[in-house]
Order: C-alpha cells, then sequence, then structure tokens
C-alpha cells in the first residue's frame, strides 16, 4: 500500500545532497560527454563511412555519421541515470549507509528514492547538454529544435533511473549488476536503432525494440536534431513518461521491502 | 511528569524470530534512560522502531505524546538519532556533514552554519572542520555522529552504543559532553555494554534480554537488589566453602571453577571466609551494574 503523507518536497534536499557532492568532482565528469561524442564521430565517421554509403531513415537519407550522432546523446541519457542509480545507489544503500543516516531526519524511505532516481537524471540533463553543444557545434543537431533535447533528457534520465533503482532494490550485491546489464543494457544499446535502423531488422524482432526505452529516446532525439523519425515524437514521449512511472512504483516497493522488514 | 517516550507490550517479529518481545517501558522528560541487553537481546531493533524505521508487528508506540506510525514525521524533526554503525557521509568534509544533514531538517542555511559551528567546538571538532569522514579517528568519527545527532536540537536524543569501540581517553570525553547535555534538561535513551557508563550516566534503565525486559529501577537499586553489597570471587573453591556458603545460605553463583558470592550490606561473611578458606585466590569488591547484569542474563556467549 502507498501512503501518500511520505511524499513532499523534501525530496529536494536529498537531490541537493548528491549535487555537493558532486560539485566536487564535476571537472572530471564533465569531460565524458565532451569527448565521447567526437571519439565516435571520428571513429565512425573516418573509419565506417567507406563502408556504408548513406542511411534511409523515417523520410530521410543522411550519412552515417549523422544518423548516429542524434542517438550518441540518447545512450549518454541512458548510460548516466543508469549508473547512477546502480552502483552509485547501491553504494550508497549498502556500503556507505547514507540511506540509514538520512531515515532517522524527517526524509522518508520514498523520498530518498525519488530523490536519487532524479539526480540520476540531472546528471543525464548534464551530459545531454554538453553533448548537445558539441554535437550542435559540428552540424550534427539543429539548433534551436535541439534545445527540446534538455527536456526530453530528463525524461529519458527518468525513465532509466528509475528501472536502474528497481534493480538497485531487488539485486543482492554489487556485482550482480552484470546481469541486467548483460540482459538488458547491452542489448538495448545495440539494438535501439542507435547504430542502424529498426527498420533494417526482421520483421519479428520490430517489436521486441519499439518496447526498449532507448529506442523511444533515440527517436525523439533524431526528431528535434535532425528533424525526423520513425515514431510519432508524442507516443515516444508517453511510453518514456509510463516507464518512468511504472518502474518508479516497482523500484519504491523493491527498496521497501528491502530495507524495512 | 511528562512522558516523552510509553512503549506497550511492543512485538517485533523477523520471519520466525521474535527479536522483541512484548517489551514495555516509558521515559520521562529530563531522564537519562539505558536500555541494557547482551548481543541480539533486541535494543537496536527497539530503536529503529522508535524513530520509524521499522513498522512494529504488535504493540504501541507513542513518542511526545504522538503515535510513529501516523505522526512520524513530527517526531522524527524533535529527536536525534545516533546510530549504531557508523552512518556519516563519506562524500562529505566534516563541516558538510553537518550542514547537509540540517538541510534534511529545513533548518536555513545561516542558523545551520551557527548550530554546526557550535556542535564542532562544543565536540572538539572545530580544527577538522574541512577534513574528510575517513580521514577522522573513531573517537572523532563518533563525537561527530553525536554532534550531527543534535544538529536539529532535538528533545530526544537515542544513543545506540555511542562509545562502543572507543579509546578510555575518548569515552571519559563523550560522558562527560553527554553529563552536560543531561544537566541542560535533554531527554535521552541509551544503549551501551559498559556498565560504567550506565552506571554513571543513567537515571534509571532496564535489562533486556530475548525481546523482554529483565528488571527495571535506578542502577544503584538494581544493584542492591540483585547483587549485594560486596562481591567475593573465589578460584578454585574446595568442597568445605561450598558447604559453608550452602550452611549459611549466601547468595552465590556456582561456576565449578569459580565461586561468586554476593554479600548485601551489614554482613561479614567475608571475614569468616577470608580468615578460613581463602589463601591467594580471593578477590573481594564492590558490586558493579556489571554483576547483576550477569547474573540477569546468564554467563553464557549470545549469537
Ligand atoms: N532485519 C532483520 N532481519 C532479521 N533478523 C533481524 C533483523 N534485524 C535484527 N534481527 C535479529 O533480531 C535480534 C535482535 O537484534 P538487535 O540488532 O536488535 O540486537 P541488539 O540488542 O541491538 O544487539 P547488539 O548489542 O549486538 O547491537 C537478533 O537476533 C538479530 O539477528
Ligand atoms: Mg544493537
Amino acid at each position: 500500500m502507498i501512503r501518500l503523507d511520505v511524499f513532499s518536497w523534501r525530496f529536494l534536499r536529498v537531490w541537493r545532497r548528491n549535487l555537493v557532492v558532486y560539485q566536487k568532482i564535476w571537472k572530471v565528469n564533465f569531460l565524458t560527454p565532451l569527448f565521447e561524442p567526437l571519439f565516435y564521430i571520428l571513429a565512425f565517421g573516418l573509419g565506417f563511412s567507406g563502408l556504408i554509403g548513406g542511411v534511409h531513415y523515417g523520410a530521410k537519407e543522411l550519412s552515417y555519421t549523422a544518423f548516429i550522432a542524434p542517438a550518441l546523446i540518447a545512450t549518454a541519457v541512458m548510460w548516466n541515470a543508469f549508473f547512477e542509480t546502480t552502483y552509485g545507489s547501491f553504494v550508497r544503500m549498502y556500503y556507505q549507509k547514507t540511506f540509514d543516516g538520512m531515515l532517522a531526519t524527517p526524509l522518508s524511505l520514498e523520498e530518498i528514492i525519488v530523490a536519487e532516481i532524479f539526480w540520476s537524471a540531472t546528471k543525464s540533463v548534464g551530459a545531454a547538454t554538453i553533448m548537445l553543444a558539441v554535437l550542435g557545434v559540428l552540424g550534427f543537431v539543429a539548433l534551436p529544435s535541439g534545445l527540446v533535447l534538455i527536456p526530453v533528457a530528463l525524461i529519458g534520465g527518468l525513465a532509466f533511473g528509475a528501472i536502474g533503482m528497481f534493480f538497485t532494490g531487488v539485486t543482492p550485491t554489487i556485482d550482480m549488476f552484470n546481469l541486467p546489464i548483460f540482459l538488458f543494457i547491452t542489448p538495448m544499446f545495440l539494438f535501439s536503432g542507435t547504430f542502424f535502423p529498426v527498420s533494417n531488422l526482421p520483421g519479428w524482432v520490430q517489436p521486441a525494440a519499439l518496447a526498449f526505452p532507448l529506442y523511444h529516446l533515440a527517436e525523439l532525439s533524431r526528431r528535434f536534431s535532425i528533424g525526423t523519425s520513425e515514431t510519432a515524437p508524442i507516443i515516444s514521449l508517453v511510453y518514456l513518461i509510463l516507464f518512468f512511472l511504472f518502474f518508479t512504483f516497482l523500484a519504491l516497493a523493491a527498496m521497501r521491502r528491502r530495507l524495512i522488514q | 511528569m511528562e512522558k516523552i517516550l510509553q512503549v506497550d507490550k511492543l512485538i517485533k517479529q523477523f520471519n520466525g524470530l521474535k527479536a522483541v518481545d512484548e517489551l514495555s517501558f516509558s521515559v520521562e522528560k529530563g531522564e537519562f534512560f539505558g536500555l541494557l541487553g547482551p548481543n541480539g537481546a533486541g535494543k537496536t531493533t527497539t530503536i529503529r522502531m522508535l524513530y520509524g524505521f521499522l513498522p512494529p508487528t504488535a504493540g504501541s508506540l507513542q513518542v511526545f505524546g504522538m503515535d510513529i506510525t501516523n505522526d512520524w514525521r513530527r517526531i522524527k524533526f524533535r529527536t536525534g538519532v545516533c546510530h549504531q554503525d557508523n552512518t556519516l557521509d563519506p562524500d562529505l568534509s566534516v563541516e558538510q556533514n553537518l550542514l547537509v544533514y540540517a538541510g534534511y531538517y529545513s533548518i536555513p542555511p545561516k542558523e545551520a552554519r551557527e548550530r554546526s559551528a557550535e556542535l564542532l567546538e562544543f565536540f572538539a571538532l572545530t580544527h577538522k572542520s574541512k577534513a574528510k569522514v575517513m580521514e577522522l579517528s573513531g573517537g572523532m568519527a563518533r563525537r561527530l555522529i553525536l554532534a550531527r545527532s543534535l544538529i536539529n536540537r532535538p528533545e530526544l536524543l537515542i544513543l545506540d552504543e555511542p562509545t562502543t569501540g572507543l579509546d578510555p581517553q575518548s569515552r571519559h570525553q563523550v560522558w562527560e559532553k553527554l553529563e552536560a547535555l543531561k544537566a541542560t534538561g535533554l531527554t535521552v535513551l541509551l544503549t551501551t555494554h559498559y556498565m560504567e557508563e550506565a552506571t554513571r550516566l543513567c537515571d534509571r534503565l532496564v535489562i533486556v534480554d530475548h525481546g523482554k525486559v529483565l528488571v527495571e529501577g535506578s542502577p544503584q537499586s538494581l544493584i542492591d537488589r540483585h547483587a549485594g553489597k560486596n562481591i567475593v570471587e573465589i578460584e578454585g573453591p574446595d568442597q568445605a566453602l561450598k558447604d559453608f556458603v550452602r550452611a549459611n545460605g549466601i547468595e552465590h553463583d556456582d561456576l565449578d571453577d569459580r565461586l561468586i558470592l554476593y554479600v548485601p550490606e551489614g554482613q561479614d561473611f567475608d571475614n569468616t571466609i577470608r580468615e578460613q578458606y581463602c589463601s591467594d585466590k580471593c578477590t573481594y569488591r564492590s558490586s558493579t551494574l556489571e554483576d547483576v547484569f550477569l547474573r540477569l542474563t546468564g554467563r553464557e556467549l549470545r549469537e
């Protein structure tokens, strides 16, 4: 049973705690989103362009680099949020006992969990914004329409943060995160229309790809950076929001069962 | 007197295990109250229910006259908790630990800075305010947890083994601080395995075992009631001594290789024993709370 009095704006205090910690290490952390897209663009642009001509996607013919560039933002959103609520939250919950300390204050467990998910989405937004700037300068993302990707990254981050938190609630030890990464994240990373259009896949696997949240995030990312997509943006948006709500609910239930016997 | 804490027939069941079994006690405003018991007696479990972390299986639990299930947030605003485990935030500096924690209580930043400076001063940590938590010694970390538990100016302070693992110097220092807090009229609930600590600090205490209260009273009254005035410990007692003890009906524990006699005020068996039965293997001393504890909870290892 979910009680409503366990939710309040107090969750922002926990979010702020993570921000305070992050302020000490942001200088290192922001190098990844700065250079990662450059590496990918270089590798695929220089290395692959000879092998692959153009990509037919949505209503357009695209160069291969133009095709994958927006998806890089989507995958960065995924990695940032998912890593934060799996490894990051697990360390805080299990090794550092940070949640135990918080639970002696007027915070509820629900507020802590929601704050962790929002924090992970915040990191996604940060990474997406930096990548947007890099890819915008290189001409792979149309501006200003590309700026819509900032709120989109928040929604995507919430979705991946929520499912990561759910895994944290049910995973016995930290090394067991290999399992959801191997079974869920890796296939999603490869088969969500990130490196080739889903329409290239055989018909029977296409529905599976459509269930991946990364697919919808990559779709939204392309829609707002290059102006075309396979799926209507509203469908992708609603899917991500429902995904976030559903897994937040599961994460809350799992964490409550895990921490409070 | 105003009751700060009222625990009534409290039960906590973990799967098959009853960790807390119809526990009842109450703590009045301004009291320093001890919750003692061997490992696994259910002290931490009780404390976790007190600050709303664990839901009780049955029984009632009132803090400040409010029910923990409904008024948990209001109760937590007025309570400070010092956990048994180190729950300091290792990602934050000493000072940030206090400031961020103050944020959880919605204490405005300026006020939080004042309070944290005050508390660091009180617990002799000012010189470490910029240090990382990992760099603190065990004693300093404990003092910081104590400081943190006071950041919201609580009316009830809950201390779960605040001095475990500290050297005698640090322990005495913590005791002095706790005595100073007691003098301000703060209500405190303390668990500890140091009987000396409980004797020195507690106005009243309960000894619990297997989740049940065994006895309740002031440290001195419990000693008088359960361990007499003086103790004679005899190593390798012979049969003649055992017969003498039985014949005179002296309160004692027979541990085979050791005999412990509890001699009440105004009796002088100890002189007779000293003269007739003891060569070099006798110890004479005053009774302590530790004797009470061991008598009531047994001498076997727990868990
Ligand atoms: N989350 C839990 N799940 C199952 N059993 C538990 C849980 N927490 C505590 N217990 C059990 O409940 C009993 C009481 O434990 P508790 O931690 O309250 O003891 P304690 O009096 O604080 O002991 P100590 O002096 O060692 O700190 C123990 O047998 C313990 O194993
Ligand atoms: Mg304990």
